[in-house]
């Protein structure tokens, strides 16, 4: 097979908050001699905000963005679900309107840049199950997670709007009943617990607002996946990692019941199966400690 | 002559049952049926009660996706039972199939439950027009075909309720208005003849309004009519800007935050923001702040990480900016 190579657009949170998810990708990518060429000019996507404020900005900065990977010739790769549903969303709006395209690279023109629509857009969830693919990740696990019963957070931006997604990626995603991150966890080595709020909201974008219902939802989340028996939880989005990871006690309070279980990123799950040290992989940036590996 | 051969699958059906007049706690049903590939969800509730339990209830008339009454939950999916086609969930959710009503706490009897509190937050956003137009009209008002459009379908909305019981705020926020009290509300604000003041307030009041959307998009993939609620949601949001009325609050601070951090940035400045959007109120994160900073997750601000080629960004938000705060 041919070497993967992707561009690599980190978005924010990985250079911030979650640094063990960058640490993670990298560490991921090094094993599965995945090529990563980072987009250092990127700016913000908006996080699903700036649109509320300004939509032609926002979609002129995520052109922008997409424009870059464009000029590598590659397929841009998010790390992040809000990232994904940003990117994808203005993706899908400029090549389905040739009048907004055109408005938009007015824009670019001004920096030199244009957006063509040539770069495919995908969350490196699934540039790993549909371009590396799973049964060669399997072949590649050298230290199975077998003793574990692993929760699937599969993030709301990375399985809806369904229709918007079945654009970026191959792997056809029931909404309703996601299966992508159960399998990656079976290809690790692990037991996929199976849990009613695996596909729900973290309640992360209302978190200033609305403490409250973003606590339950939080709440809710690690609740369900403990009461089937969950020794951790997974997910693809830095942003449900840091409301699953960092804001146990104020989830607790909102539903009235102790909480808390490790919650690993899905790089930082791959990355355990193939070898990688708990060092590479940033387990010690979890506020929840990871303290079984 | 093409033809298109109808199959049979076995299915299980796990029906809600429940009278308030009668049962203390609801139960479930089982019935086994053949469903063909031709029949619809309503198509199953109606063989329920023809053929098995003469008793079971639901709401049902046009069977045709207009009138909005059999929206019911099939394996916890908001469903408007005479538009889904059942291979579409047997696809979904396999062959042990679940039907509840939209909101099982509400139920009244079956899949009848009642929906006060959708109808009650419908019509508190002003669900009409408010124009002062002559009673006796010399000519027709006629709005143009482009102004037609600025409603963005807003208008096929039938109040099936689907959305709304699929929203993760409704249910533990009572106050939130929900997904199709804003599509409502956003019809007529988008209506060029509408001369209210107080709807788009009204909508944008916190804990009740649409700075409160949790922006999970359960709403975009639940609707029957592909109305996208979260997309006027979104729009309400940017019109609550345009008119002037966005308060200055915590909610508004959060989305002009993010502008403020990509101009200086390019990034998100993470701290930053949470400092714009709070401000005196900050103290009530610092708890999670020092366990995140002695984790190493909070970057110093003389540290914060800046995006290459800043300068285009900075241009870009000088040129491209539609909306002043």
């Amino acid at each position: 097979m041919k070497k993967l190579k992707y561009a690599l657009f980190t978005g924010c949170t990985a250079k911030q908050s979650t640094p063990e998810q960058m640490m993670s990708t990298m560490a991921v990518a090094r094993k599965l001699d995945i090529e990563m060429i980072e987009l250092t000019e990127a700016s913000c996507c908006g996080a699903s905000h700036l649109q509320d404020y300004d939509d032609f900005l926002s979609l002129v900065l995520n052109a922008r963005n997409i424009a870059y990977a464009e000029k590598h010739g590659l397929t841009m790769v998010t790390i992040c679900n809000t990232c994904q549903l940003n990117t994808a969303m203005t993706k899908h709006r400029l090549d389905n309107n040739a009048e907004l395209k055109a408005k938009v690279n007015e824009k670019l023109a001004e920096i030199g840049l244009e957006y063509k629509g040539t770069s495919n857009v995908i969350h490196f969830l699934y540039a790993i199950i549909d371009d590396f693919g799973l049964d060669k990740i399997k072949k590649m696990v050298v230290k199975p997670l077998s003793q574990f019963n692993i929760a699937p957070f599969y993030g709301c931006h990375n399985i809806r709007p369904s229709e918007l997604h079945d654009e970026s990626h191959k792997t056809k995603e029931n909404p309703y009943n996601p299966t992508s991150l159960d399998d990656l966890i079976i290809a690790c080595g692990a037991k996929n617990v199976d849990y009613e709020e695996k596909n729900k909201c973290c309640g992360f974008h209302i978190e200033l607002q609305a403490p409250h219902t973003a606590a339950v939802l939080t709440g809710n989340a690690i609740a369900g996946a403990t009461d089937q028996n969950a020794d951790m939880m997974v997910t693809p989005c830095p942003l449900c990692h840091l409301k699953l990871d960092t804001q146990t006690k104020h989830a607790s309070e909102a539903i009235g019941r102790e909480v808390s279980l490790p919650v690993l990123h899905m790089q930082q799950m791959v990355g355990l199966a193939l070898g990688c040290t708990p060092a590479e992989l940033g387990l010690k940036h979890h506020v929840t400690e990871v303290n079984f590996i | 002559m093409s033809t298109n051969t109808i199959t049979t699958q076995k299915v299980n059906f796990k029906v809600f049952r429940f009278n308030a007049d009668n049962d203390y706690l609801p139960y479930y049903e089982n019935y086994a049926m053949d469903v063909t590939s031709e029949e619809v969800v309503l198509d199953i509730l109606n063989r329920i009660k023809w053929d098995h339990d003469g008793s079971f209830s639901y709401r049902r008339s046009c069977r045709h996706g207009i009138c909005g009454a059999c929206a019911i939950k099939v394996n916890g999916r908001s469903t408007l039972a005479c538009k889904e086609s059942m291979t579409t969930m047997i696809e979904y959710f396999g062959n042990e199939i679940t039907l509840e009503p939209l909101s099982t706490k509400r139920a009244i009897k079956d899949m009848i439950i009642d929906k006060a509190d959708f109808w009650d937050k419908h019509a508190s956003v002003t669900p009409y027009l408010v124009a002062d137009i002559d009673e006796c009209p010399s000519c027709e008002n006629l709005v143009s075909p482009h102004d037609a459009e600025e409603l963005n379908e807003a208008d096929l909305c039938i109040q099936c309720g689907a959305c709304h019981y699929a929203c993760p705020v409704v249910e533990i926020n009572s106050d939130f208005f929900g997904p199709a009290a804003f599509v409502a509300a956003y019809r007529f604000e988008s209506d060029i003849r509408d001369g209210d003041n107080q709807r788009l307030i009204h909508v944008n009041e916190e804990k009740q309004g649409v700075w409160d959307c949790a922006k999970c998009f359960e709403c975009a993939e639940v609707c029957p009519k592909d109305i996208n609620p979260i997309d006027k949601i979104t729009k309400l949001h940017q019109m609550a800007f345009k008119k002037g009325v966005a308060k200055n609050n915590v909610a508004t601070r959060h989305a002009v935050g993010f502008l403020h951090s990509i101009k200086k940035h390019g990034m998100l400045d993470e701290g930053g923001l949470v400092l714009y959007s709070e401000g005196v109120s900050i103290v009530k994160h610092i708890p999670v702040a020092l366990q995140m900073f002695k984790k190493g997750k909070i970057i110093m601000p003389w540290n914060m990480p800046k995006s290459d080629k800043l300068d285009e960004i900075q241009k870009l938000i000088k040129s491209s900016s539609t909306v002043k705060f």
